[in-house]
């Protein structure tokens, strides 16, 4: 595993010892990552292999299912996401998530984008003209702003999905998270859509962290800088994304990326 | 190339065997539809053709008289629609709060479960248990007597089960994703629930209780010992008054009243369908406009 040299600042995402249970089936083996600030890593590996698993440990959605048994660590930015203090509301405005399939909110384009900030500003009074100023940002921000700019009150519902997903992105910023936790957002999308949302991803980066699960083993060789291949719940190798595909360290991670299983 | 042999795609004597029994079925399908509706078509029918003719505005506003044999039905009318009102006052909020809980808070458990089957076999209780443990629960223990309270009261216990099993199930046809989308920008539980789920449910929730209202208009038994009068001509002034209602009226004229007209008692039903339909036809326009604005 490609660890810093002095661990200058500490990693957007840690793990230590990490183990997870949906009920008495295991989904997590001692997993330990280490994901750099500022940088797109990609997780992938084949189906059930853990890696939306992971993903969700690190916003802690997962716990919603209510039968779910974590042990080990996960620091965000340092600090340790499942101590007793831990704000769960807090966790959620650092570390933003982007589902495989587009869910806009059933509201108009400009309240999908001020819903987080709304939820956020309670009580204070925040001028028209800086919401307005928001929500611009934001849709500037994905790309998206020039082509929605003069329908802010449709419903979100009816854009294509590219747009859709790309508002999705976009109702995060607003609540200014460190992390962006991605569980293949462009698998509902056509080809184009795909481009267009992996372009976009990658004009994110260094701004967020984005950590990024996909199917699609060309998509995280061209649009991730790092890479990390799981396998039955366990971490096999990690490394920058050129030598995971030119140089893997490890037979699984070989075969798979060559198509042999998958 | 004709004729030589039998064409590839011509049908066997199985296939005609099919094609009669997928008719019969059909037609039986078909048939006892039709016997469904019938009773419905006829009753209205002879509701109106027999009732019509009593129902005018002086009907509809002014009180029996001539020991209940002639006269309107103001007072009834009036009483149901207090008793309708009070009842939804009641078990709307508690309805709706609990299937809010049961759905969105609730651990998946045995003692949920055991909670939910509880719901449903509430649902099949007999409303005239419901009207003993009414004059025993509101009439006697808290005191408040034989009145529209205690009746509505009763009422709504006995609507209550209808109120949660659909409000709950429409608050779980709203989409999961659009919770783990509020939940990921940091919205709480009941924030999401505010902002999101309710708005998205609501038409679902119109529904239960469109129902309860239809439901709880024509009960007769739970009202009888609770809150209805036999005979009262004057309009109640308070919830703890006594009032007639059109469902105990109807049962009063048409069995103690010897000698009251026979189109009376049509005409009391009609009145009586026609209040129901009317409150679910407004509600069903209401409900079509919600539903309008909701896309997904």
């Amino acid at each position: 595993m490609a660890e810093p040299a002095a661990a200058p600042a500490p990693a957007a995402i840690a793990t230590r010892g990490l183990n997870l249970w949906y009920g008495d089936f295991q989904a997590l083996f001692d997993v330990n990552l280490h994901v750099k600030q500022g940088i797109i890593t990609s997780l992938i590996g084949p189906s059930g292999c853990g890696k939306s698993t992971l993903l969700r440990s690190c916003n802690r959605i997962n716990e919603r299912l209510g039968y779910v048994r974590t042990t080990g660590s996960i620091e965000i930015l340092g600090q340790d996401i499942y101590a007793p203090e831990v704000e769960l509301v807090q966790v959620r405005k650092q570390v933003g998530m982007v589902f495989q399939r587009p869910n806009p909110l059933p509201l108009s384009i400009r309240d999908n984008v001020s819903f987080g900030h709304r939820l956020h500003a309670r009580g204070r009074r925040v001028s028209r003209s800086r919401k307005e100023e928001l929500v611009e940002d934001a849709l500037r921000k994905v790309l998206l702003w020039d082509s929605v700019k003069d329908r802010l009150d449709t419903l979100a519902t009816e854009l294509s999905l590219e747009a859709q997903q790309k508002l999705c992105i976009a109702r995060l910023l607003p609540v200014k998270p460190a992390v962006l936790l991605m569980d293949e957002p462009c698998s509902a999308l056509d080809p184009k859509g795909t481009e267009a949302v992996e372009e976009l991803i990658w004009e994110l980066r260094g701004e967020f962290t984005i950590l990024i699960v996909t199917h699609n083993m060309a998509q995280a060789r061209r649009a991730s800088e790092e890479t990390v291949f799981m396998l039955i719940g366990k971490v096999i190798e990690h490394g920058l994304t050129e030598d995971i595909f030119l140089n893997p360290q490890h037979r699984q991670t070989a075969d798979y990326i060559e198509g042999r299983y998958g | 190339m004709t004729g030589t042999a039998a064409p590839l795609f011509a049908g066997t004597s199985l296939n005609a065997r099919d094609r009669k029994v997928e008719w019969l079925v059909r037609a039986l399908l078909g048939l006892m539809t039709a016997l469904l509706i019938l009773p419905v078509v006829i009753i209205m029918a002879l509701l109106v053709v027999e009732g019509g003719p009593v129902i005018s505005w002086e009907f509809l506003t002014s009180p029996p008289v001539d020991g209940m044999t002639a006269g309107g039905i103001l007072p009834a009318l009036v009483g149901t629609v207090w008793l309708v009102v009070v009842a939804l006052i009641a078990s709307v909020p508690v309805g709706v709060a609990a299937a809010v809980y049961l759905s969105e808070y609730a651990p998946d458990n045995w003692l949920t479960r055991a909670i939910n089957l509880a719901i449903i076999n509430l649902a099949g209780v007999p409303s005239i248990v419901h009207a003993l443990f009414g004059v025993g629960a509101f009439v006697l223990f808290f005191r408040f007597g034989t009145s529209i309270l205690a009746a509505s009261l009763t009422l709504a216990v006995m609507t209550l089960p209808v109120v949660i099993v659909s409000t709950r199930e429409s608050l779980q046809a709203v989409p999961r994703a659009f919770r783990e989308a509020c939940w990921n920008m940091g919205a709480t539980r009941w924030q999401t629930i505010r902002r999101i789920v309710l708005p998205n449910a609501l038409s679902g929730i119109l529904t239960g209780i469109i129902l309860e209202v239809s439901r709880t208009s024509g009960e007769t038994a739970p009202i009888m010992f609770t809150g209805a009068a036999f005979f009262l001509p004057f309009l109640p002034q308070g919830v703890l008054d006594q009032t007639m209602a059109m469902s105990l009226h109807l049962f009063v004229i048409t069995t103690q009243v010897p000698d009251a007209p026979e189109a009376l008692p049509f005409g009391v039903a009609l009145v009586l369908i026609s209040m129901v339909l009317a409150m679910n036809a407004l509600s069903i326009a209401f409900r079509m406009y919600v539903r309008g604005r909701k896309k997904w």
